[in-house]
């Protein structure tokens, strides 16, 4: 019939947010690389699965060294290399240069951006023939084609930068006598970079993509050759360590685009 | 340098096509040497006639005049802007340089100034932190040194120290004081604090609510060098109390229209 009576107690405060901590969990992600490795020894060792399917990792280490000591794995390392870097750094300026011009100025951006918006999806392998029977079969077309797939991502992500610059640092540059070209300088380019490397990291991927398709047709070395002949081979262990390269490569890419950006723009926050 | 607004308007044509008079017929002239408040309620437009003294809008009808002596090389104004518009990758000595660097003074002396006005903002340790690594007050400290380096023939500041806590803008406040009563650059300061315009400034020029017009001008008779202690003086009040008479109704309007 009554209410329950009110009772005087102290409550002590505690942190409501605790569960929404979010935590780094280091050892963890060091624990789950090694962990899916030894699992993937373990499951080699046991003989569930033919070696020829699935070869073990510390074979593929073998391999791997072997290949290191015949100088085989040097020859195709600096064939990709050679090829990745070639096209990633002619792709990346062209789509820098091209992504602040169309950003700054209103003509090249009424006549760029339809014909990027045309070209940017399609496949760029699907230009790999054309390039071929445009450049030859040998390597400028292969340059080519990374080149493409890097392209885009930078003009792409460098236009958005340009475009989104803050109007209020262009009218304080403008406010202290800077021109167009002061003002694209000082003001456009330097607040693009975030987005540039954003755009680097995308094309880095995209590169690693297009490098291994383009060397899958008429070459004698790289890191596709290798797999791609591996394959045909049934030397799955050797295909393994083309794979394991590329991973190795990916990671690396992204690693020093991030030790870069930290150079580039010491003045980010955080 | 003398700065003359005559009949200034500006017109906003809005994207559906209906336009908002921001400016309407204003005229107004700030003496050499003179430190003028633009004063007004929110949406008065009091920005939009700094962004145009400083050739940063176009004008829709009037025209704005600087008449006087001017030295070679020295720009018409420079800007002190609210939000500070500090270049996030030039360190602290880097932003007070750039107008240095659009007037095309070679390294050196680009150095020796830039020092110098720094040193005089009190930022001496601070030269080489990022705008990110530095306080609210030191960042507009920033700002102000960066106007003051390049020696413009009048000074134009817009609502420099709103983004501020009260202590800081108290103190900024008395230290721009300072350093403008040796100088004593032309000045025209927007603010919409009455206490502020009234405690900086030789005349306060009250601007009314949207389409901005010219209400009033208002004689501070204060002497200078002003104090902190003049806050209360009978002359203070008396001047503050008759320009909040005078935009009170305007402010009450704002906020009934909800108008920012």
């Amino acid at each position: 019939m009554s209410m329950p009576r009110a009772s005087a107690s102290r409550v002590p405060v505690e942190d409501r947010t605790r569960f929404l901590v979010r935590r780094n969990h280091r050892a963890l992600r060091v624990a789950a690389l090694v962990g899916a490795v030894v699992l993937w020894e373990l499951l080699c060792r046991a003989g569930w699965v033919p070696a020829l399917f699935l070869p073990s990792p510390l074979g593929v280490l073998r391999e791997a060294r072997d290949m290191l000591v015949s100088g085989e794995l040097a020859v195709h390392l600096a064939a990709s290399l050679k090829r990745l870097i070639l096209g990633f750094v002619l792709g990346g300026a062209a789509g820098i240069a091209v992504g602040i011009v169309v950003g700054v100025f209103s003509v090249a951006e009424a006549v760029g951006t339809p014909l990027i918006a045309a070209t940017f999806p399609i496949p760029k392998i699907a230009l790999l023939p054309l390039l071929i029977l445009w450049l030859g079969i040998g390597e400028p077309s292969k340059v080519a084609v990374i080149a493409l797939g890097v392209f885009f991502p930078l003009a792409l992500n460098t236009y958005a930068g340009a475009r989104q610059v803050d109007p209020v640092l262009v009218r304080a540059a403008v406010a202290f006598g800077a021109g167009r070209w002061s003002v694209i300088r000082k003001v456009i380019v330097p607040s693009t970079l975030p987005m540039v490397f954003a755009g680097l990291k995308l094309g880095a991927g995209t590169a690693l993509l297009l490098l291994v398709a383009a060397e899958m047709i008429a070459v004698e070395s790289g890191i596709g050759f290798l797999v791609l002949n591996a394959a045909n081979l049934m030397a799955t262990t050797k295909l393994m360590v083309g794979i394991v390269l590329l991973s190795a490569l990916g990671v690396l890419s992204h690693w020093g685009l991030v030790a870069l950006e930290r150079v580039v723009i010491p003045w980010r926050e955080g | 340098m003398k700065v003359i607004v005559d009949r200034l308007g500006k017109i906003y044509r809005e994207r559906r096509g209906h336009a908002v008079t921001a400016l309407e017929d204003v005229t107004f002239t700030v003496a050499p040497e003179e430190f003028l408040a633009l004063l007004g309620p929110s949406g008065c437009g009091k920005s939009t006639l700094l962004g145009a003294i400083a050739g940063l809008l176009p004008a829709s009808s009037g025209g704005i005049f600087f008449e006087g002596e001017r030295r070679a090389g020295q720009p018409l104004t420079a800007t002190v802007f609210q939000e500070f518009a500090l270049f996030p990758w030039r360190t602290a000595r880097a932003n007070v340089e750039l107008g240095l660097e659009e007037l095309g003074l070679p390294g050196a002396e680009r150095t020796a100034r830039a020092r110098r006005h720094i040193e005089q903002m009190g930022l001496g340790g601070f030269e080489d932190r990022y705008p990110h690594q530095l306080s609210g007050g030191m960042r507009q400290r920033v700002g102000i040194a960066r106007a003051l380096a390049v020696d413009p023939a009048v000074l134009l500041m817009d609502e420099p120290f709103s983004a501020l806590d009260a202590q800081t803008r108290t103190l900024m406040m008395e230290e721009l004081l300072a350093i403008w009563e040796r100088a004593r650059t032309t000045i025209v300061y927007v603010t919409h604090n009455i206490q502020e315009a009234v405690f900086m400034a030789d005349r306060v020029l009250v601007l009314s609510r949207r389409p901005g017009r010219v209400l009033a001008s208002v004689p501070v008779a204060l002497p200078r060098p002003r104090t902190e202690a003049m806050l209360g003086d009978p002359s203070f009040v008396a001047t503050a109390d008759r320009i909040w008479g005078l935009i009170r109704s305007q402010a009450q309007a704002a906020l009934v229209g909800g108008q920012g």
